[in-house]
């Protein structure tokens, strides 16, 4: 088995909307690890969630997968059938979002619909699945997980809601999770609680986990690598502690600017000008060129590569003219 | 702080009744904001933090008259706006405006953005025709956006020129007073930190007092020169921004928050304190301390008296029974 699980290569994605055609993403190529955290961190219209969805092939209607590939171990998601498809989603591949109560249904119990789940995915009994779900509930450490499971959704916080999607997400055995925006709903300090709960899981069960997240901070306590999307391309990616600690991209080195520090209390933060586009037009060249301090006439022409900089070879890229386009030798 | 306070809350309660249960119908008392006593001083920032549920935007409404309070007092300027007659109020509003969290939500859709500037002035003030245009335009320009969008409609806007314009409007009044009820939390981090500039400039220009309310601690810390942390409609704690941020804070809450927040900077974090449990259901809230369910440190007075918020030197004010007061 190679290292790499889940290859997203060169995807593009559209929308149709009655503004226009909306260019969701537009390249975005990256490689997940097997049992790592890698992050997908970008502010809003980057192509994050769209990415993620288009892993499991659920982009919304109007949307469109118009190139790329999707490789879960060499395999491409994106030719498969739906039949074949089913048997990964769900099964391999798991998903949580951003409201887990909108997610949830609120009619059954969450032990009746993570009986459900499993026997969708499992060829058990009813009572093997009512037997397994239950201990996949004891597994997260909810406390009187039999109450919790009779619960109805609506009795539930919204911290164990969102509990309750990981463990109906990894009820069935899944290697991979992809968790949208998981905590943006919830306070910090359940925030915590769930982060401390992905990273566990992630010991015990070996599950690799991609991690969409607007929140910086988020990326840099959690995640092994990350990869920072603008106007649905990465800008760049590597080790979180290179691309933060060691930005090389403009946005990047803007984004982090700009969040309070303590050190810049009350001093004028550096704000990066301009909004982030909106997807309606897409430039020739690089998508940052209206916002960067640092562009120039050959920002304009095409967009740039993705490519190693710095040592170790390969493991920091970056797409950006300031670098060397070329491959080095 | 030596000047006398702008502004000063005396036992402030808001209490709302929630009606539950289609057949069985039962009523239940939350109290959002129970017996809040705070001060806001000319010129400074109070950054009000909490998590949701915690009474910190009703707070500030109940401060504007914008909510019923049920009990308390609201000093501005000495005058009690809970029993002020309503003309008198009205001319009061002008001293005092709010900014919202959610600027898709905070605009009327049918207005453009010269009826959203101008409707503070065509109530509060005699001005009408060319001054009112022109004084539009001087405000949308003072909060950093074109003169020119007044025939444009707020659709057509990002969040952060909605949030200029919505500054803009907060501003036509010449007000002392503003509340920022999460004013950046909709909003990118590149965006937020423009509209962060643009307040923390406003407030240098024109001599403003705000409120800044929020849950997001990063921010709280850059903008506030005080901050009081609220759980389950309490103040527990009160004190500068320096001591708060720099290991001074003393409320177990307070230290559960702070060390809560993923930071990116890894000098900034500290050592993580994973509370349990939730925040409790206001409608039921614990005896004793409300947060003594989740308490790492809690004893057995906790859930049975009701800390008082004491200053425990140096006007650092603190509700916790395990934190001594000045003799």
């Amino acid at each position: 088995m190679s290292e790499v699980l889940l290859s997203v290569q060169d995807l593009h994605v559209r929308f149709r909307t009655y503004s226009g055609v909306v260019y969701a993403v537009n390249g975005m190529t990256f490689d997940m690890r097997r049992s790592e955290m890698f992050g997908l961190v970008g502010e809003s219209g980057c192509g994050k969630s769209v990415t993620g969805l288009s892993i499991v092939n659920m982009v919304p209607r109007g949307g469109e997968i118009t190139g790329g590939q999707i490789l879960l171990d060499g395999k491409n998601l994106l030719t498969m059938g739906e039949d074949e498809l089913q048997g990964i989603r769900g099964k391999r591949i798991a998903m949580i979002f951003q409201d887990p109560a909108r997610s949830l249904n609120p009619v059954f119990t969450v032990g009746n619909q993570t009986v459900r789940i499993i026997r969708q995915h499992l060829p058990v009994s009813r009572k093997e699945a009512y037997r397994r779900a239950l201990e996949t509930f004891e597994s997260v450490a909810l406390p009187d997980p039999e109450r919790i499971f009779r619960s109805y959704p609506h009795e539930l916080s919204g911290g164990m809601q969102q509990r309750i999607m990981i463990t109906m997400a990894l009820s069935c055995g899944a290697e991979m999770l992809i968790a949208d925006e998981p905590t943006t709903a919830l306070d910090v300090t359940i925030q915590a609680q769930i982060l401390a709960l992905l990273a566990e899981l992630r010991k015990t069960q070996q599950i690799s986990i991609l991690l969409i997240t607007h929140n910086l901070g988020v990326v840099a306590e959690t995640c092994d690598r990350v990869s920072v999307a603008y106007a649905g391309r990465v800008a760049e990616m590597g080790k979180t502690d290179d691309v933060l600690f060691h930005s090389k991209h403009p946005y990047t080195q803007g984004l982090l600017a700009a969040l309070p520090q303590p050190a810049s209390r009350k001093a004028a933060l550096q704000s990066i000008p301009g909004n982030v586009p909106d997807g309606l037009t897409l430039l020739p060249g690089c998508a940052f060129y209206e916002r960067c301090p640092f562009a120039m006439p050959a920002c304009l022409e095409k967009p740039p590569s993705l490519l190693p900089v710095g040592e170790p070879q390969g493991s920091h890229q970056v797409a950006c003219y300031l670098y060397p386009q070329e491959k080095p030798g | 702080m030596s000047a006398a306070p702008l502004l000063e809350i005396k036992s402030l309660s808001v209490h709302f009744v929630s009606r539950q249960g289609i057949i069985r119908r039962r009523t239940r008392l939350v109290r959002a904001v129970d017996e809040v006593n705070l001060s806001v001083y000319p010129q400074e920032t109070l950054g009000v933090v909490g998590e949701s549920g915690c009474g910190k935007t009703t707070l500030g409404r109940a401060i504007l008259q914008l909510v019923k309070p049920a009990a308390g007092q609201v000093l501005f300027e000495g005058e009690d706006l809970l029993r002020l007659e309503a003309g008198r109020l009205r001319r009061r509003r002008r001293d005092m405006q709010i900014v919202f969290q959610n600027p898709y939500s905070s605009f009327n859709p049918r207005f453009n953005v010269l009826n959203v500037v101008t409707e503070p002035l065509l109530t509060h003030t005699s001005l009408r025709g060319d001054d009112l245009t022109r004084r539009a335009a001087e405000l949308l320009e003072q909060s950093g956006m074109p003169g020119d969008i007044l025939f444009r409609y707020p659709h057509e806007f990002s969040g952060g020129q909605l949030q200029r314009i919505a500054v803009a409007r907060a501003l036509a009044l010449n007000p002392k007073f503003m509340v920022l009820d999460e004013p950046t939390s909709a909003l990118d981090v590149s965006v937020q930190a423009q509209i962060i500039n643009l307040l923390q400039q406003l407030q240098a220009e024109r001599n403003l007092t705000y409120m800044f309310i929020t849950h997001d601690l990063s921010v709280i810390e850059h903008i506030s020169d005080r901050v009081a942390v609220m759980y389950l409609g309490k103040v527990v704690e009160l004190t500068t921004a320096e001591t708060l941020f720099s290991g001074g804070a003393q409320h177990q809450y307070t230290k559960a928050l702070l060390a809560s927040a993923p930071m990116v900077n890894p000098a900034a974090r500290r050592e993580r304190i994973i509370l349990q449990g939730n925040v409790p259901d206001p409608a039921n809230p614990p005896s004793g301390c409300p947060f003594h369910p989740r308490c790492p440190v809690a004893i057995d007075v906790c859930s049975q008296v009701v800390p008082e918020l004491i200053d425990t030197g140096g006007g650092h004010l603190a509700a916790c029974h395990l934190v001594a007061g000045e003799k």
